[in-house]
């Protein structure tokens, strides 16, 4: 038998590459699940097309999953793939750009037909010329092999090649050292009612880890030992189900039946889904006939006391708008969340983008402020959603939580938190009467808190405090039909003052080992990754930068303004053509320099850390 | 496939009751009402501001939702909980109030462009799903709130400011729709009859899911006289046909006409009223052809052979309801929701 080499690394990047069908992203889930549970450090990024199957064979139909692990934390999905598992030609061709030279190929040799090879512009075989020559490549029929090793299970040679995709993670994870156990149990569950597919799934696997173990094809496994993290209990999570686990531990936080209203939309689809599971927590989910009724529906039900959500991506906002605006005129709790998506129009649907901040800022008629919490990670979209909800119920008002398609899709593990320690959120309903009038008590609905001005909120079902409100301009204080100029402009500035005046917006915080740097590189939202594995390389390179990262757009933390003068140069990269930087221009007369891409993929970490290098010299 | 759900709510017994008398000055908030002077709005709001006290429901449980359009500042005028929404969104705002809180009698507010035009996806979506809600629609065939443009009920070759030389477009016969739109409960009534307006708006309101009342409204400021046809004592007997359940469709002053089924075509026809193929009216039909098919006896432009009272009244679990029942089940089958176990999920890990 031969003699199997154990390599250390300290970190890896895999990419799964495959047709549609090929079942990439459910192999990259189960690497990650295995990973997770091994104890390394890990982010993953998703990428695929927005049609559901895509001719077969063709680039445009090809679906990826990568996955970074690494003995360390982390904070990207790896810049460049050190191993490339490619399940087709097309696969091949689409991902070999991005692989840099001297990388691992594994490729399944099962469809390099003439013909395959002719739907993606190959003449010849790649394997065959000098194409692959600067990579280690390892051609294998794992179709072949695959459907061989099903032999006994007699099923058709379309269902045997399926389970391709488990032979193939079967390989590496015998190459990187993972149990399969995981997915065993996985595909036992998945398959309880169908055995023989079940069986097949699992001698696909086995298959695949003991063609690494037994023969020669692979001398060398690797090994990348568990990275070091606080102690206490952890999971994988992706960003829309922590955003939906949020909004779930909002609402027992607050005590308010969790109601979403919601129309299917790409990326953010999967909360609706996830939030429909959860009936048993009194969560109602309503799949509303158009973006406008998912958002009038979540708002009728604030009005009626509940915790009311509305989910979408940035054409759904769009179409939202009006009814933002009468949330804003209502002041009552709304939790809009805008996983965005690479735009204008439908753009790409399942390609992140952070272009719809000033749409969520200022996308309304009239003065409409709306405060704005943005997401930094996958797991951070849990305890976004809190804040969103504290701000929207404390202060009465529509709240927009952004997300991207990256954080949505993309996971990473999760220091899984205790609910006791979770933040409590008072919603103070309004129960009596509140105000004198003439010769007896009564109630004004537009009566504001002195500290947060924000006003009662009583619902229906209150004896005593019935009450009509609207969209047309009220009176400050009684809440009736009010024309008068100045009352209006008293009430736009009231409006304006109670977003401006949120409490509990932490200073933003600024990490300078250093202390000594001259550069400051400011993000929001997704970004907060790649900047901070960027702003690492830059300092391991010898430069000192110091790193901020907004989570509140609006209001701005009250610190932000002198933190960026107390700079020489303020970097903002963004996945738009700037409009933080538009909004720190004009909120604070800085002269902020902007890093801007928007190809639907987060930065490369080396991308960012060559410009922060830059900035940095031109001081 | 959802299964037979006995809800024990039929009507309004979701909704709490109150044994305090109440009369309709409970019902009549301190807003000065500011319709046009002899706007039929006054005697809707008239009319229901003296028939909920007789329904003897709680007020602090009753919220009117409206849109945009003249009809839809009726919520300022009630002494209810309520809202004065956007244009045509009523619907969709009032889905999800009802479906998160059985307990409440919502009722929308809202008129032919409010309902028909910018809102008429909410309105078709609102009556499919059953919704718990009563729906006023104020049908006044023209739009009045923006001075006099055609609408979507005004009929064809209408003159107004947007169409000088007359519309160019078929209007909506909104039962019609309505009965198309899976509705469980369609009435019609007209605004100068307010025995007729009570009767059909308590069967409305009594009803548990959607019901749709189109009532004839007019607008005297720019289209008066749209249903006068309808109302003049010289011509209504004539045109006019009163649907009663179980009773044969007869009208005229003698019941002289009546309605029969043409046997070849299927449609309805007007015949003499002792013609022995008249109709017998069923509301409660699970069928909606017949009603249907009254629905469509009324001339598109003028409204003659227009039926008014109830043509739909079925019983169909409300969609809050349903909601309602699938969270209770879910609840029973798995237990309460446990928020740390949803958390951890089903792969954790320890680090020690």
């Amino acid at each position: 038998m031969t003699v199997k080499h154990v390599h250390e690394l300290d970190r890896v990047v895999i990419r799964f590459a495959g047709d549609s069908g090929d079942g990439m992203q459910l192999t990259g889930d189960r690497f990650t699940a295995e990973t997770a549970s091994f104890g390394n450090d890990l982010s993953t990024l998703p990428n695929f097309p927005a049609e559901i199957r895509a001719p077969a064979g063709t680039l445009p139909g090809v679906s990826s999953f990568q996955l970074h692990f690494a003995n360390y934390d982390i904070l990207t999905p790896g810049d460049a793939p050190d191993v490339l598992v490619a399940m087709n030609p097309a696969a091949l061709k689409a991902n070999l750009p991005d692989v840099p030279k001297g990388a691992t190929i594994i490729v399944d040799t099962g469809d390099f037909t003439p013909r395959a090879l002719k739907k993606v512009g190959w003449d010849t075989s790649p394997l065959e010329d000098n194409t692959l020559s600067a990579y280690k490549v390892h051609a294998l029929d794992l179709s072949g092999i695959t459907m061989e090793a099903l032999a006994p299970f007699e099923l058709s040679r379309k269902d045997a090649s399926r389970s391709k995709n488990m032979f193939a993670l079967g390989l590496l994870s015998w190459m990187y050292g993972r149990s399969i156990d995981g997915t065993v149990k996985f595909l036992h569950e998945k398959f309880a009612t169908r055995e023989t597919i079940r069986d097949a799934n699992v001698a696909a696997l086995k298959a695949g880890w003991n063609y690494g173990e037994t023969t020669e094809e692979f001398a060398v496994s690797y090994e990348v030992k568990p990275a070091a993290m606080p102690a206490g209990t952890y999971r994988n999570i992706t960003g829309n189900l922590a955003l939906s686990y949020g909004l779930i531990a909002a609402a027992r936080q607050s005590g308010l039946p969790l109601f979403l209203g919601s129309y299917p939309i790409t990326p953010a689809s999967d909360i609706l889904h996830e939030l429909s599971k959860h009936k048993r927590f009194g969560v109602r989910t309503f799949q509303a006939e158009d973006e406008v009724a998912a958002i009038g529906a979540a708002l009728g039900a604030s009005f009626g006391g509940a915790l009311g959500v509305t989910t979408t991506s940035g054409p759904g906002v769009a179409l939202k708008g009006e009814t933002v605006g009468l949330a804003v005129s209502l002041e009552l709790p709304l939790v809009i969340v805008d996983v965005q998506r690479g735009g204008p129009s439908t753009g790409l649907p399942t390609k992140t983008e952070q272009a719809d901040l000033l749409q969520v800022l200022y996308g309304r008629n009239g003065e409409s402020p709306v405060p704005v919490v943005a997401a930094s990670s996958p797991s951070d979209c849990f305890h976004a959603a809190i804040e969103a909800v504290r701000i929207a119920v404390t202060y009465r008002t529509p709240v927009f939580l952004l997300s991207d398609g990256y954080l949505a899709n993309g996971s990473e593990p999760w220091h899984v938190p205790d609910v006791e320690s979770l933040p409590t959120i008072d919603p103070g309903f309004a129960t009596e009467l509140n105000h004198d009038g003439e010769g007896e008590r009564d109630f004004w609905p537009y009566l504001r808190d002195p500290e947060t001005l924000a006003r009662p909120w009583a619902v229906p079902g209150t004896p005593g405090l019935e009450h009509r409100i609207g969209g047309i301009e009220k009176l400050d204080g009684p809440g009736t039909i009010s024309y008068d100029p100045n009352n209006h402009e008293r009430m736009v500035r009231l409006r304006q003052a109670k977003v401006d005046g949120i409490a509990g917006v932490p200073d933003l915080e600024v990490e300078d080992p250093s202390g000594a740097a001259r550069l400051l590189v400011v993000g929001w939202g997704s970004t907060y990754g790649p900047i901070g594995a960027a702003v690492r390389r830059a300092r391991k390179a010898g430069h000192n930068v110091a790193q901020a990262h907004l989570r509140h757009l609006n209001p701005m933390p009250a610190n932000t303004g002198d933190l960026l003068r107390s700079y020489d140069r303020v970097l903002v990269p963004e996945m738009n053509l700037g409009q933080l930087a538009l909004l720190l221009r004009g909120k604070y007369l800085v002269d902020v320099v902007g890093y801007n891409r928007v190809r639907g993929l987060p930065f490369k970490a080396e991308e960012l850390a060559d410009v922060i290098m830059e900035e940095v010299g031109a001081l | 496939m959802t299964a037979p759900v006995e809800l024990g709510r039929p009507g309004l017994a979701g909704v709490p009751t109150t044994d305090v008398k109440q009369t309709k000055k409970d019902f009549t908030s301190d807003q000065e009402v500011r319709w046009c002077p002899g706007c039929g709005d006054y005697a809707v709001l008239a009319a229901v501001q003296g028939f909920l006290p007789d329904l003897g429901l709680a007020r602090e449980n009753i919220v009117f939702v409206s849109g945009i359009g003249c009809s839809s500042r009726f919520p300022y005028y009630m002494n209810t909980y309520g809202m004065h929404s956007i244009h045509g969104r009523a619907p969709a705002i009032a889905t999800g109030l009802a479906a998160s809180r059985p307990d409440l009698s919502v009722w929308v507010i809202t008129g032919d462009g409010d309902a028909l035009s910018i809102g008429g996806n909410h309105l078709i979506h609102a009556l499919r799903r059953n919704v718990n809600l009563t729906i006023l629609l104020f049908n006044n065939r023209i739009y009045g709130l923006t001075k006099g443009q055609y609408s979507p009920t005004s009929e064809q070759g209408k003159i107004t400011k947007s169409t000088p030389m007359g519309s160019l477009e078929a209007p909506f016969n909104p039962v019609s729709l309505a009965l198309g739109a899976e509705a469980t409960f369609v009435g019609r009534t007209i605004d100068s009859d307010r025995q007729h307006l009570t009767s059909v708006l308590s069967a409305a309101a009594a009803h548990r899911g959607t019901s749709l009342v189109e009532i004839y409204q007019n607008c005297n400021i720019f289209n008066d006289g749209a249903f006068e046809i309808l109302k003049n004592r010289d011509s209504r007997d004539e045109v006019l046909i009163r649907l009663e359940h179980g009773e044969p469709v007869r009208f005229g002053a003698d019941g002289q006409h009546g309605v029969r089924r043409n046997p070849s075509t299927g449609s309805l026809e007007v015949c003499a009223g002792d013609d022995p193929g008249v109709i017998v009216h069923d509301a409660t039909a699970d069928d909606p052809t017949q009603a249907f098919a009254l629905s469509r006896l009324a001339d598109p432009g003028t409204l003659a052979r227009s039926p008014i009272g109830v043509f739909r009244q079925v019983e169909r679990p409300a969609y809050g309801d349903l909601m309602a029942t699938q969270l209770d089940e879910a609840a029973d089958k798995h237990g309460p929701g446990d928020l740390q176990a949803l958390l951890r999920g089903n792969d954790p890990w320890t680090v020690g």
